[in-house]
């Protein structure tokens, strides 16, 4: 199998990113035009400049014309893209492979969600037409069957996961209390999150990423265009998207302790961009924290612990903002909410503004490794899902 | 050869009301004891199933009909039985049909099952309660019970049959309402004893034995008090009835076929009971227990299914689930119904929990056309996996899925001999889940959206039955 990448062949050279959170005051159409025109400002470039659109969302309008008719983008191709939780990291691949390909000279990736419009607790989905015999267990639920296992597989008691479940929440919150663009931009204490009422299993409100509305937008262009448009622009590395078979949820083998797809799609990106330790050489990552548990076990699937080793490396605060690798440095999904379609565009965002020093100074980090900044996304659950790896950098080669 | 039963199983559900909870809640008395109480993703056709999977246990043999007798059958319209010789994998190759509407049900099954050419599966099941406050909520039973007849190597066969017709009016229900009512109880009294002495002394004297011959008498009927008359007048002794409605509550249309069931668990070869039924008349069959049954008894004696019940329901949820106290839903949006024809093709998964394996010995659950570990397409057998049981690989507790009896109980089961299955565990106690905590498949109504009934499998504990398997 090939994945040749396509490493310094395109780069973002403007992005955009509304407030998250419940955006009562606003429709998918209002987000969308902010976040595009936010982009097109911070990329110093007109509406006619860009030849065509990427849209992910998930639920929230279909196809090409919720773009075209909330933005008016005058004729011009709007691919309208769903990939589960990964929806928006699949606008941005696909943009820039657009590019890449010589197809167009400028692509917008932008992704979108209204999730509170919904009346409902938690993501709603429509499905097509079934026998009933899917298990009804939600996405807390699915995800809190990683509590149990990894328990039983490493021999770590459930208290102990407990405080590395809390101190991941606490991490995050608290990165997030330093971002504007959060949904929730509070620190929250230990004990608050141990308090909190239980979703599924283990997992506490605290323990789950929020619901919440946001938009957010890229602009891409060659690599040996990049520099007309900004002196700091941030070049593409690595694309890395696998499809799991669902093996996890048929067969005995797998334990519940890992994502496969998430470790293949890291080892592909890493692959793609000649990283060889992701631990020495990544300097930041945005990472799926749809539940405190996921960020855990994508620790060791992406390569920043050994296995069975991350909660002892979450604990030793690896991961906090002055650690051996920050993750969810903007608060990640816990202190933004999940608006699908949104959400990994909203992670390029943070790698755009740290990587080019922009970051408000209370979350800024320092810059060590080869200054390469990731993102990832996973859809679905343990045994069947997506998964989403982007690394970029400021500097070519 | 002759004709008898062949084999037997009754279900009494996990869950049990103490008649006390209801009078502590309502303050009033209703009794002592206990009723079983069907769970609140259970139906007369599921409990049918039940009851059917333990009385075709090791049963390699030809099943040529299936009948479900009930006076609360899960649709009118379609036919019920159907779901469960699909649930049993019997194929199409059969007769199906339903008995519903009177407690007299039970006995019109049974009587026709006897006299079908080739085997019948009978199975009777009822779900009953009443208003808040009634007799019929205290002294209703849910359960079921499976008899399959036919010729061959009977374990009881049956020595007489005698009925009698009444039109009385003693307990009536109009189409559509939820409860029953009942004229003055000393009228139908007064019709159904004199009318029950006399058949059953025309029965035995055909059967050519004596009521004190009768090891067990096995008495149906809603009539509660008529019923006890009957049994005094008759000369019946209180060693000759079942003690079940202390524990069980009156099941309706299956009460008599459950007391039956009750006796074969212990009979002797060559013991004789007699079944009365005092519905609409009176009905009694004789029959006798011979040498084969100890060698086809229920692998899951009543008695040992009600010591691993729970009896310690609340009258809440008791009400809760019989829809009588509507509760505030999770905030979440109710299940889709499912669709017909994606049903219809998947019915050997959805109602026989067949799973597809690979030539490769890979299992699949749900089925697939694509083997998951060997590529392979198309190389697959069908597997049905319905009495397999398996372990649980890791579980959740979900608060947040719908459900009519929150939180939701979810684990993944890790089948004996292969295969994976996410499941709900019903009948179930938080504290049973637990990496390693023996599963079992049961047949259940997941939900009902816009009158459709979800019936699917769901796990639940092994509860120790003693039985062998």
């Amino acid at each position: 199998m090939a994945s040749r990448g396509i490493k310094d062949q395109v780069a973002i050279v403007g992005m955009g990113c509304t407030p998250f959170g419940e955006r009562w005051d606003a429709s998918l159409a209002d987000m969308l035009v902010d976040a595009a025109t936010q982009a097109y400002t911070s990329a110093g470039v007109t509406k006619d400049e860009v030849d065509a659109y990427w849209l992910g969302t998930m639920n929230s309008g279909w196809s090409g014309m919720t773009l075209a008719t909330a933005l008016k983008t005058d004729f011009r191709p709007v691919t309208r893209v769903e990939n589960f939780c990964a929806t928006g990291s699949e606008a941005f691949r696909n943009a820039c492979y657009a590019v890449a390909s010589g197809a167009y000279d400028m692509a917008m990736a932008i992704g979108g969600e209204k999730l509170k419009d919904t009346g409902y607790s938690g993501l709603v989905r429509a499905n097509p037409a079934h026998d009933g015999t899917t298990s009804t267990m939600g996405g807390p639920a699915r995800f809190s069957l990683l509590v149990p296992a990894y328990a039983d597989k490493y021999g770590v008691s459930r208290d102990e996961l407990r405080r590395v479940m809390t101190r991941i929440a606490w991490k995050n919150h608290y990165n997030g209390a330093r971002n504007p663009l959060a949904a929730f931009r509070s620190e929250v204490s230990p004990e608050t999150i141990e308090a909190s009422p239980k979703i599924a299993g283990d997992l506490g409100i605290y323990d789950c990423s929020g619901v919440s509305d946001g938009a957010a937008a890229a602009i891409i262009v060659r690599a040996e265009d990049a520099y007309r448009y900004t002196d700091h622009p941030i070049f593409v590395k690595a694309l890395a998207f696998v499809a799991g078979s669902g093996r996890g949820s048929l067969d005995q083998s797998y334990d519940y302790t890992t994502f496969e797809e998430c470790a293949r799609s890291a080892q592909d990106a890493y692959a793609q961009a000649g990283v060889i330790n992701p631990r020495e050489e990544i300097s930041m990552a945005e990472v799926h924290d749809c539940f405190t548990p996921t960020e855990m076990v994508l620790m060791e699937d992406l390569g920043f612990s050994e296995p069975g080793q991350a909660w002892r490396d979450v604990l030793d605060g690896a991961f906090d903002l002055d650690g051996v690798v920050p993750i969810n440095t903007d608060g990640g999904l816990k202190s933004f909410g999940h608006p699908i379609g949104a959400s990994g565009l909203r992670m390029m965002y943070e790698c755009w503004l740290q990587l080019r020093g922009e970051a408000p100074a209370e979350r800024q980090i320092e810059l060590t490794g080869r200054g390469y900044g990731m993102t990832h996304n996973l859809g679905g659950m343990p045994g069947e899902c997506v998964s989403f790896v982007s690394i970029v950098g400021r500097d070519l080669g | 050869m002759s004709s008898g039963i062949l084999r037997y199983g009754a279900y009494v559900p996990h869950w049990r009301l103490r008649r006390e909870a209801i009078g502590a809640t309502l303050g009033s008395s209703a009794g002592r004891g206990t009723r079983s109480v069907a769970s609140y993703d259970e139906d007369t056709t599921t409990l049918a199933v039940e009851a059917a999977r333990i009385a075709l246990h090791g049963w390699s043999g030809p099943v040529d009909e299936v009948l479900l007798a009930t006076t609360s059958p899960a649709y009118q319209d379609k036919t019920n039985a159907t779901a469960v010789a699909a649930a049993l994998n019997l194929g199409s190759d059969l007769f199906s049909g339903d008995v519903v509407g009177a407690v007299r049900s039970g006995v019109a099954a049974f009587r026709s099952g006897a006299a079908t050419e080739g085997t019948s599966l009978v199975t009777t099941a009822d779900i009953r309660t009443g208003r808040p406050g009634s007799a019929d909520e205290a002294s209703g039973g849910d359960a079921a019970a499976a008899f399959l007849l036919g010729e061959g190597e009977v374990l009881a066969e049956q020595l007489a049959s005698v009925s009698r017709s009444a039109e009385f009016l003693d307990r009536w229900r109009v189409p559509g309402a939820t409860h029953s009512q009942v004229w003055e109880e000393r009228f139908g009294e007064n019709q159904y004893v004199p009318l029950a002495v006399e058949a059953l002394s025309a029965a035995l004297e055909r059967a050519g034995v004596g009521v004190d011959d009768l090891d067990r008498v096995a008495v149906g009927g809603l009539h509660t008090r008529a019923n006890a008359a009957f049994a005094r007048r008759a000369g019946v002794a209180r060693p000759q009835l079942s003690g079940l409605g202390a524990q069980v509550g009156n099941a309706g249309a299956a009460q008599a076929w459950l007391e039956l069931a009750d006796w074969l668990d212990s009979a002797s070869p060559g013991a004789v009971a007699a079944v009365v039924v005092l519905a609409d008349g009176v009905d009694v069959l004789v029959v006798r227990a011979t040498e084969a049954l100890t060698r086809n008894r229920s692998p899951r004696p009543i008695a040992r299914q009600l010591a691993a019940t729970r009896d310690d329901l609340s009258y809440a949820t008791f009400l809760t689930w019989r829809g009588m106290l509507e509760r505030e839903a999770p905030r979440r949006p109710s299940p889709d119904r499912p669709a017909a024809p994606p049903s219809e093709r998947a019915v050997a998964w959805k109602f026989g929990f067949t799973a597809s394996t690979c030539e490769c010995g890979q299992r699949h659950l749900p089925p697939q056309q694509v083997c998951v570990t060997c590529g392979a397409v198309d190389r697959m057998r069908p597997e049905s996996l319905r009495e397999n049981r398996g372990h649980v690989a890791t579980f959740t507790v979900d608060h947040l899925a719908y459900s009519l009896s929150p939180p939701t109980l979810s684990c993944i089961v890790d089948l004996d001999g292969g295969g994976r299955f996410a499941s709900e565990l019903t009948d179930a106690d938080v504290d049973q889940l637990a990496v390693g905590t023996r599963v079992e498949m049961t047949f259940r109504r997941l939900w009902t959206t816009d009158g459709v009934h979800n019936y699917f499998w769901k796990g639940r504990p092994v509860a120790e039955l003693g039985e062998d398997h």
